[in-house]
């Protein structure tokens, strides 16, 4: 990227806390913009930061005004934003298995009648992906991904569903997702994998970084109970195929 | 083993301490107390580290006996009755409970929360360096949930240090201070300015994620759908039905409402003590002032140790009483029936 790049917005998120806006929209650009801030930030530490969240696109900076305060911080950041984004070393690629449809994807015949295509046809499209982890937020774990095939847009539901399964793997507006605990989702619900993205006692605890690559890969509901049982243990049943 | 055990407790009690930093970016919510102040108040009253875990107990009463040796406790934040095994007790003080004897608290008068900090600390296994009950991500030690009656606290014996109280400064009944942002530009000048002006109740369904605010509705420029971003706690939503929702230690780490404005650091305790359906108003500040009141609230956190008093006789307990009447803003605390009632008719606290 250039040095002509527009410089972010910077929002006080309270007297702690800096929101560094790239977008307003979902915006890929602005998603790799916030990924390259915060890497920044985890190489060259300004003192006085305690957190950082990147979001789709944002990077909200948690900091302690103790040490630094908002006119000096936000001055930095800006400096940092309109930096050349560094290259990416490395990018963590990781496969996801999913079992599609049925008990575990509730929806997956709905989402193929609204986008009038076939049961089989949605799940091919959703496997063919390339996604990127643009933000792991609201409940732990719950990985919010990018690259989803425009012919898989489709608006929310109107009613959300209070609960909705650990694992799910769903679509909501222009956005694929998989949560790790179960909750409350407006999303529709496409399948199920067996992965944890979030497990106490287990090295990693968290198992997706933003800015990871992922694909997913079809597997059947015997392979899920087996996985799912393995996972239980504390197995990280997600491939690692580059890193 | 020593070990507080819970005979009684109402809903929304839980451990919690200065919470667990450092994993918002996978979505995992600092929780800890609401009120920062008082966990600290209670915790450095009995000699522990200010923001140690302590027991965080919401508007119902509660009872705890010591069991396995006597237990050293302090107890602070909203003003409550309050004895043990027929002793009077109050807020701001430490006392012990020897062994086999109960420490029975009363419904909340004035405030929501109160801490009750054991001498020595609650034994647990820290998760992302804390204690702090998150019931939805299953953590918090040593129960991940809500505490019920039952449940054992192990911890050590007392000591058998000398009693202290503890002198506050003043707490203010103004009102709550909030820095505007970051999506104040998603609400015209008129929206701005009914928030800021009009008084505002909590609502009875609010909780440890959110406080639900009753008022006028507020109306958004271009919608209610944001792409999500950060939040952080005090942040204040305003979702589709136009009612605010104040982001507490437990909220989503991300969120997809404008968010009007954010309360100051500085009195986030105080709003999280606000009783459901009491009236209260926001203002406005500066960047200026809110950042000042953090040092200020730091400074007074570093210096709550120098500001101990042995505790020598009843009349510095009846101090104490009026103390923390003024600074809990109690409406009832001086009431005569309160402190000339036997004491085996549960004192004031």
């Amino acid at each position: 990227m250039s040095a002509t790049l527009p410089p972010p917005r910077l929002l006080p998120s309270g007297d702690s806390a800096i929101t560094v806006e790239f977008s307003r929209n979902i915006d890929d650009a602005a998603n790799q913009r916030v990924l390259a801030l915060d890497r920044l930030l985890a190489r060259d530490t300004i003192a006085g930061i305690t957190e950082t969240v990147p979001t789709y696109r944002s990077l909200l900076v948690h900091y302690d005004p103790e040490v630094i305060g908002f006119d000096a911080l936000s001055a930095k950041l800006v400096a940092l934003a309109l930096r050349p984004v560094p290259p990416t070393a490395t990018t963590r690629r990781w496969r996801i298995p999913v079992v599609y449809g049925g008990e575990h994807g509730i929806d997956l015949e709905d989402v193929a009648r609204a986008l009038g295509a076939t049961p089989d046809e949605i799940v091919a499209r959703h496997v063919a992906g390339h996604y990127r982890v643009a933000m792991i937020g609201f409940t732990p774990g719950w990985s919010y991904l990018s690259g989803l095939d425009p012919s898989l847009h489709m608006p929310r539901r109107q009613n959300p569903r209070l609960l909705t399964p650990a694992g799910t793997v769903s679509i909501g507006g222009v956005q694929t997702g998989v949560q790790c605990l179960a909750g409350p989702s407006g999303w529709h619900l496409l399948g199920r994998t067996p992965v944890r993205t979030y497990q106490l006692h287990r090295d990693p605890i968290f198992l997706l970084e933003p800015g990871d690559a992922v694909t997913f890969a079809a597997i059947d509901a015997k392979t899920f109970d087996e996985q799912d049982r393995a996972a239980e243990h504390g197995e990280i049943v997600a491939e690692l195929i580059a890193a | 083993m020593t070990k507080l055990v819970i005979a009684a407790i109402g809903p929304a009690s839980s451990v919690q301490d200065g919470g667990r930093h450092g994993a918002q970016r996978y979505g995992l919510t600092p929780s800890g107390a609401m009120d920062r102040l008082a966990l600290a108040i209670a915790n450095v009253l009995v000699g522990n580290a200010p923001l140690a875990a302590a027991i965080e107990i919401g508007p119902f009463g509660a009872a705890f006996t010591a069991c396995g040796g006597a237990v050293r406790v302090a107890l602070a934040g909203a003003s409550r009755l309050a004895d043990v095994a027929g002793r009077a007790a109050v807020c701001d003080t430490s006392m012990t409970v020897a062994d086999g004897e109960t420490l029975t608290l009363g419904f909340a008068r004035a405030g929501s929360f109160s801490y009750l900090a054991i001498e020595g600390g609650i034994a647990g296994e820290p998760m992302f360096g804390s204690l702090a009950v998150n019931a939805r991500a299953g953590l918090g030690s040593p129960y991940p949930r809500p505490l019920r009656a039952g449940d054992e606290l192990p911890t050590v014996a007392a000591s058998g240090a000398a009693e202290l109280r503890i002198d506050l400064p003043a707490m203010t009944d103004a009102p709550i201070r909030v820095l505007m942002g970051p999506q104040d530009d998603e609400f015209g000048d008129a929206e701005k300015q009914r928030f800021l002006d009009s008084e505002w109740k909590i609502s009875a369904t609010s909780d440890r994620m959110g406080y639900r605010l009753e008022g006028p509705v507020i109306k958004h420029l271009y919608g209610h759908n944001i792409v999500s971003d950060g939040t952080v706690n005090g942040s204040i939503q305003v979702p589709g039905n136009g009612a605010p929702i104040v982001l507490m230690p437990d909220r989503g780490t991300s969120g997809g409402y404008p968010k009007i404005a954010t309360v100051i650091s500085a009195d986030l305790g105080r709003f999280a003590q606000l009783p459901a359906g009491k009236p209260f108003r926001f203002k406005a500040v500066g960047m200026a002032e809110a950042q000042a009141e953090v040092k200020r609230s730091a400074e007074l956190l570093r210096t709550l140790p120098d500001r101990l008093r042995p505790i020598e006789n009843f009349d510095l307990n009846i101090e104490a009483l009026h103390d923390a009447n003024v600074a809990g803003a109690a409406v009832s605390a001086v009431d005569a029936e309160t402190w000339h009632a036997p004491s085996a008719d549960a004192p004031g606290c």
